[in-house]
């Protein structure tokens, strides 16, 4: 939902970024408000997931040029695990295992760091339990999940849904979802697709990374963003996802050309 | 230059080595007791046999300066610390009580003890049959252990058998020596808890011999705090469709030492050993298992995880002999490792020894820091960098310590290991 006087959560400005010697973001604008759910498409290797990593703060990757405002606030400086706290969720597009960690403790340590970020009590055992199960119903999950191991032995529509009820549980203000459709059969995205839009309020914002025009069929974006070669190059509403599915890349590939040589 | 250098250098540690042997045979007292002919042998063994050296290739990373920097004398009877009540379901035998540990306590229903002819009989034959009874840590033990908890199990015994044993204190020595029989289709499980703290000495032989049929669960928490040391033998000899889970994890000695031996006589018997040592400080974990298979058929499972941090020393050294009777055999050995710190060192290694032809035999070594997407993936979820290693650190611990025998949790393993309690 588009409101001009919404409140601007995130705000990129020449995000420009590189693995070791590679650039790989190389001038990113973007700006987030509340209520917004903006979709980001392009094709494989355009600099999407690095986009969204660069924005939680994965170590990999270094900062050379640009802003990044969260709330006012300079992103960049912010550890990832604060970064989290203050309510910005990185839905992963390949979600880590991790053997020997319980799903339900993980859950439980990381709701309550968020919470303890908010003003909110620490949730022990017993209350989170009772929120958990209440969350697992957004994603339809078998509660059977929480007793294994983080994401370990789950099939790859498991684990997005993983990511999903830990959004449910976070409560982010803006919620980055990269490619949280990709290996979801048709009923377990209309469930995910369903939760998504379920915590969807005007006081957040999600940005949904994807290549499928089937995700934005039940999730209507408010903008499409178009990336390619590390940059946004063309913003529009949902029609231009539709276009994308009508005509292909090859268009973008010319415009990106034209780009690169001025 | 260098040569003559460390060559002299060796010269004086070995006559340290054989003045600390001295010493520590005068300070026992004399031989008595049940034991009192082993004592004898192990004090002849110890006098003539020289403390291992790292020139020998099984000690070749195992510095015992540690150990020798320790001057330990037998100590009476030990004192109970402020240990958690047993777990439901076990029962608890305090190896260290003054007098009998059975005082007072009955047995569980299928284990009785041996007599003093069956204890002749059966002590050390186990040890012979894996090829150790000469073995100075055996030795040692031989030397100082008063007397030997020796059981027959002859049927399912439901509860968990709970062996706690603590070197507390300065210069005590704390020889625990076991025997257990477990006839054919009997079963049994056995925490056993040695704790040792101070500049103490824990010295542990276990000998089982499992009959036919029968299963041992047998789990070693091994607790210290540096500069204890501990020397841990475990002997098993296994007769056909018996099956044997070891599971041990140590943390804290300045030097611990394990070694389970284990030969299955005829083949066809099942062996799991799983392990987990933390060293951290200055402190040196060493495992060296070794399993033997006789007959065709058996299977063995091995995992052998270690934790390094500071400028501590993980040593694993797993051994596998599969002869040419020993078709259609099934092994595989996993060894796990983290290293945490620049300053610490693992030294990890397989030793296969494979003469049969249709065999299996798989085998690996990993040796890696923690993830950077997994500690990555913790953090962008609201976890420090902190809490997220040691999320990481936990879960690598868990895979082995949900192995040990459920009594074990009362005496929080993984606090406990990971410097938390
Ligand atoms: N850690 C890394 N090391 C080396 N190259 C990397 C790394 N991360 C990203 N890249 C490279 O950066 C480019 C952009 O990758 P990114 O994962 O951001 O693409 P994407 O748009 O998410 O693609 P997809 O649609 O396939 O998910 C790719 O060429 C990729 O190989
Ligand atoms: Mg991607």
């Amino acid at each position: 939902m588009i409101r001009p006087d919404a409140d601007t959560l995130l705000e990129i400005v020449d995000l420009q970024a590189r693995v070791e010697d590679k650039p790989i973001l190389k001038g990113v604008n973007l700006t987030i408000k509340a209520g917004e759910i903006h979709a980001v498409m392009g094709r494989n290797g355009s600099g999407k997931s690095t986009l969204s990593k660069v924005l939680a703060g994965h170590p990999a990757y270094t900062v050379t040029g640009g802003s990044v405002l969260y709330r006012g606030a300079n992103l960049l400086d912010l550890e990832p695990e604060q970064r989290a706290r203050l309510g910005l969720f990185l839905g992963f597009q390949y979600p880590v295992e991790i053997p020997g960690v319980s799903n339900l403790e993980f859950l439980r340590v990381s709701t309550n760091a968020r919470r303890g970020e908010k003003g909110e009590e620490e949730l022990d055992t017993f209350a989170f339990e009772d929120l958990v199960r209440e969350r697992l119903q957004v994603v339809q999950m078998d509660p059977a999940f929480l007793e294994r191991s983080v994401n370990e032995g789950f099939s790859g529509g498991e684990k997005k849904r993983n990511e999903i009820l830990q959004m449910a549980l976070l409560d982010p203000l803006v919620a980055i979802l990269d490619e949280t459709d990709s290996g979801l059969d048709i009923d377990a995205l209309r469930i995910v697709a369903g939760g998504v839009n379920h915590l969807a309020s005007p006081d957040n914002a999600t940005l949904l990374i994807t290549h499928y025009q089937r995700l934005l069929d039940v999730i209507t974006p408010d903008y499409v963003h178009v990336m390619a070669g590390g940059r946004i190059l063309r913003t529009g509403g949902k029609e231009l996802a539709l276009e994308l599915e009508d005509r292909g890349y090859d268009w973008v590939d010319q415009e990106l050309a034209v780009l690169e040589v001025a | 230059m260098v040569a003559a250098m460390s060559n002299s250098a060796s010269n004086s540690a070995a006559v340290a080595a054989s003045s600390w042997v001295t010493t520590f045979l005068e300070r026992l007292p004399a031989p008595a007791g049940e034991l009192e002919a082993v004592q004898w042998r192990g004090r002849e063994a110890l006098s003539r046999q020289p403390l291992p050296t790292r020139r020998q290739e099984d000690w070749r990373f195992t510095d015992l300066a540690p150990l020798t920097a320790l001057t330990p004398a037998l100590a009476p009877a030990g004192e109970q610390g402020s240990w958690p009540e047993p777990a439901a379901g076990a029962v608890r035998l305090w190896l260290d009580a003054p007098g009998d540990p059975l005082a007072g306590q009955s047995l569980p229903a299928g284990i009785s003890l041996l007599g003093a002819d069956e204890v002749q009989q059966a002590l050390g034959h186990t040890l012979a049959a894996c090829n150790c009874e000469q073995h100075w840590p055996v030795e040692l033990n031989q030397a100082s252990a008063p007397r030997v908890l020796a059981l027959r199990v002859s049927a399912v015994v439901a509860p968990i058998l709970e062996l706690v044993s603590q070197a507390a204190g300065d210069g005590v020595m704390r020889p625990v020596r076991v025997l257990l029989l477990l006839e054919e289709k009997a079963s049994l499980e056995v925490l056993q808890v040695q704790l040792g703290s101070g500049s103490s000495l824990t010295s542990l032989v276990i000998e089982a011999h499992l009959g036919r049929e029968s299963t041992l669960r047998h789990g070693l928490l091994a607790l210290g705090e540096s500069p204890a040391c501990f020397l841990g033998h475990l002997a098993v000899e296994q007769e056909p469709r018996s099956l044997l889970e070891s599971v041990w994890a140590s943390h804290g000695w300045a030097l611990s030492r394990f070694e389970p031996r284990v030969v299955q006589v005829d083949g066809e018997a099942t062996t799991s050993l799983k392990a987990l040592q933390l060293a951290d400080g200055q402190q040196l974990a060493d495992t060296h298992s070794r399993v033997e298979f006789r007959g065709p058929e058996g299977q063995l499972d091995q995992l052998h995880k270690a934790i390094a941090d500071d400028r501590g020393r993980s040593v694993f050294n797993g051994a596998v002999k599969v002869p040419r009777a020993a078709q259609r055999t099934n092994a595989s050995q996993l060894s796990r490792n983290l290293l945490l710190s620049n300053q610490a060192r693992i030294d990890t290694k397989p030793e296969l020894e494979i003469v049969a032809d249709d065999v299996r035999c798989a085998h690996g070594a990993t040796v890696s820091r923690l993830q950077t997407d997994e500690l990555f993936y913790l953090q962008s979820r609201g976890l420090s960098a902190a809490v997220a290693a040691g999320l990481l650190k936990r879960g690598f611990c868990e895979e082995v310590l949900r192995a040990l025998p459920a009594a074990a949790a009362a005496w929080r393993p993984l606090q406990r290991l990971l410097g938390e309690a």
